[in-house]
């Protein structure tokens, strides 16, 4: 490589070893934003977007590779944001690099080498990533421009949505891992998509990346036999972060968009790594299905609308084709995961031209292997609901009934009193309807949702408690 | 002579991040004790310190969860001391030891050996 931008360009006779600034700032906690050091006055337009675009496509494979080398998350972490910093400089004077996630890599090393070499004590202490085949590659492969889907180094950003995602760190913490290590979020910003306090938040990673050193929590993709628990402990993690995004946890806003782009860029990444695992298809359809229908979720004073009063000509067009199309190849080829199985039910819908022409007995038949790939006590409250629609309200409440004498987990959720509401509503049981729509309203925790049920007891009629 | 064990509940907090004084302190203390129970005629048989609770993860069941183990009824009932790859080869022994009536609780051991 004799481009202007490589980090070998300067490492000649004399000259500094590495473009990274010996003065680079180790911030602990430092923001991951490349724009943190947009104060470089060097720094023209042009790198400054390519370095912003790096963070975005790049941030995990820089991260999940540099981490494999020095094997302790804190000083790859560190690297790789110093990395960043130096990329801004050097791409102003020198120009984007052709291929800019092997540069950041290279720089991110480089800078780690020198930091363990600097400090030998501090290395003799950490307990270092856990890595089954010891194989340090102080130099990397650089990744041919445009391509990485099946070369060795894209394992490491496998390895590090494993390592995030492991079964012995609580969810919270694997949530956080996730958006701070493979999407390069800040502590302010996950703790912001949270709604917890930022210490919170860094107390948390903090303990989490701790415990994955101290308990030897190993830094690989894992064996086939315990592959399929692990994989959906990520594509839980995933959906999660889709749905916190989709349904803001408290507050005004109802959609987070960027969260919930962060977890289809997620979900994106890890079926272009595990191109063959049906499920990873079956949580990308779900999540694009799903995502379709936003623009037309919440009316101009934005109010949340039902399914049944969606504008169904603003649902995004290539967003149900592609989860369409991916949802077909999801449940060919064996039983169907849940993932697949939710996706299929979202997909009747995209398909259906109106909520009346809707195809409920499909549904019905797809709730049902649903709850047979998943016995959760919401998929059959859902289940209940689409009853509903095949027998009629009286057959969804028996069903409901039934369930809440059986499941006693459904207390407390707040979509329990709230499909209730509707079924009494439409067997004109006006009182007993009011009283569930208050019970949801105790429930709901997001003003989008509160406004909605606010509205459906005004329009009962019935007179009760203000 | 008959074994016992004996073990050590202490405010993690005043471990988080020690100053070399508090580790060194906690070390000469831990050597002292060693030469007292010598000289009082007992023996120690073995000993660690253990990573924070933070470091554990808990097992009933085949159910893995992140930290201690949240007694209830359960008391401690015993323990093994095992060597394995990784945390993963860790629990996957420890899902092999019987506990029937309760669970058990997996926590790295510290090496102090560079202290």
């Amino acid at each position: 490589m004799t481009d202007h931008g490589s980090p070998e360009a300067g490492a000649g006779a004399g000259s500094s070893p590495a473009p990274v600034r010996p003065d680079a700032p180790v911030r602990p906690d430092a923001p991951a934003r490349p724009d943190a050091a947009a104060r470089s006055e060097a720094a023209s337009p042009d790198a400054g977007a390519a370095v912003a675009e790096a963070h975005r496509r790049e941030w995990a494979f820089v991260l999940a590779a540099t981490a494999r080398v020095v094997r302790d998350l804190d000083i790859a972490e560190e690297c790789v944001q110093d990395a960043y910093v130096a990329a801004l400089d050097a791409w102003s004077r020198r120009g984007v690099p052709d291929n800019p996630a092997a540069w950041l890599t290279t720089a991110a090393r480089r800078k780690a080498l020198d930091t363990l070499r600097r400090d030998k004590t501090l290395r003799a202490k950490l307990p270092l990533l856990v890595e089954p085949e010891p194989e340090p590659e102080p130099e990397p492969e650089p990744r041919p421009a445009g391509a990485g889907q099946d070369d060795v180094i894209g394992d490491d950003r496998l390895r590090l949505v494993f390592t995030c995602c492991h079964p012995a760190l609580a969810r919270e913490a694997q949530v956080a891992l996730t958006l701070r290590l493979v999407c390069g979020l800040t502590t302010a910003e996950i703790a912001g998509a949270f709604l917890v306090p930022e210490a919170t938040m860094a107390a948390r990673v903090t303990r989490a990346k701790k415990k994955i050193s101290a308990a030897r929590i190993a830094y690989r993709v894992p064996a086939a036999p315990e592959l399929p628990d692990r994989l959906d402990a990520v594509l839980t993690v995933i959906h999660l972060l889709y749905t916190t995004g989709h349904t803001a946890p408290g507050g005004a806003d109802l959609v987070r968009d960027d969260l919930a782009d962060r977890a289809i860029g997620l979900a994106r990444m890890v079926l272009e790594l595990m191109p063959d695992e049906r499920e990873i298809r079956g949580l990308l359809a779900l999540l694009l299905l799903t995502h379709a229908r936003r623009p037309a979720r919440l009316d101009a004073a934005g109010r949340l609308l039902l399914l049944a009063e969606q504008d169904r000509t603003r649902w995004d067009q290539a967003a149900i084709a592609e989860g369409t199309g991916l949802v077909i190849s999801a449940l060919r080829g064996g039983r169907p995961g849940r993932f697949a199985l939710q996706a299929a039910i979202a997909a009747v819908h995209a398909e259906a031209p109106s909520y009346d022409a809707t195809d409920w007995r499909q549904l019905l038949g797809l709730y049902d292997e649903l709850l047979k790939a998943w016995p959760s006590p919401v998929v059959a409250l859902n289940r209940a609901v689409v009853l509903a629609m095949v027998a009629g309200p009286a057959a969804g409440l028996a069903q409901i009934a039934e369930l809440e004498a059986q499941d006693n987990r459904l207390a407390g959720y707040r979509y329990l009193p709230a499909a209730k509401a509707d079924l009494l509503r439409r067997e004109g049981r006006d009182q007993e309807a009011a009283q569930a729509y208050q019970a949801a309203l105790e429930l709901a925790d997001n003003d989008a949702e509160r406004a909605f049920l606010t509205a459906r007891l005004a329009a009962l009629g019935v007179p009760g408690d203000p | 002579m008959a074994k016992y064990l004996v073990l050590i509940y202490e405010d993690e907090s005043a471990y988080i991040d020690p100053t070399p004084q508090v580790w060194q302190e906690a070390m000469e203390a831990h050597g002292r004790f060693a030469k007292q129970v010598a000289e009082k005629g007992g023996e120690i048989l073995g000993g660690d310190a253990l990573q924070p609770t933070a470091t554990a993860t808990s097992i009933r069941g085949d159910i893995v969860t992140d930290g201690p183990f949240a007694e209830t009824k359960e008391a401690l009932g015993g323990y093994y001391m095992i060597e394995a790859r990784d945390l993963d080869h860790a629990l996957d022994i420890a899902k092999l030891c019987p506990a029937p009536y309760g669970g058990v609780e997996v926590r790295p051991v510290m090496d102090t050996s560079g202290g």
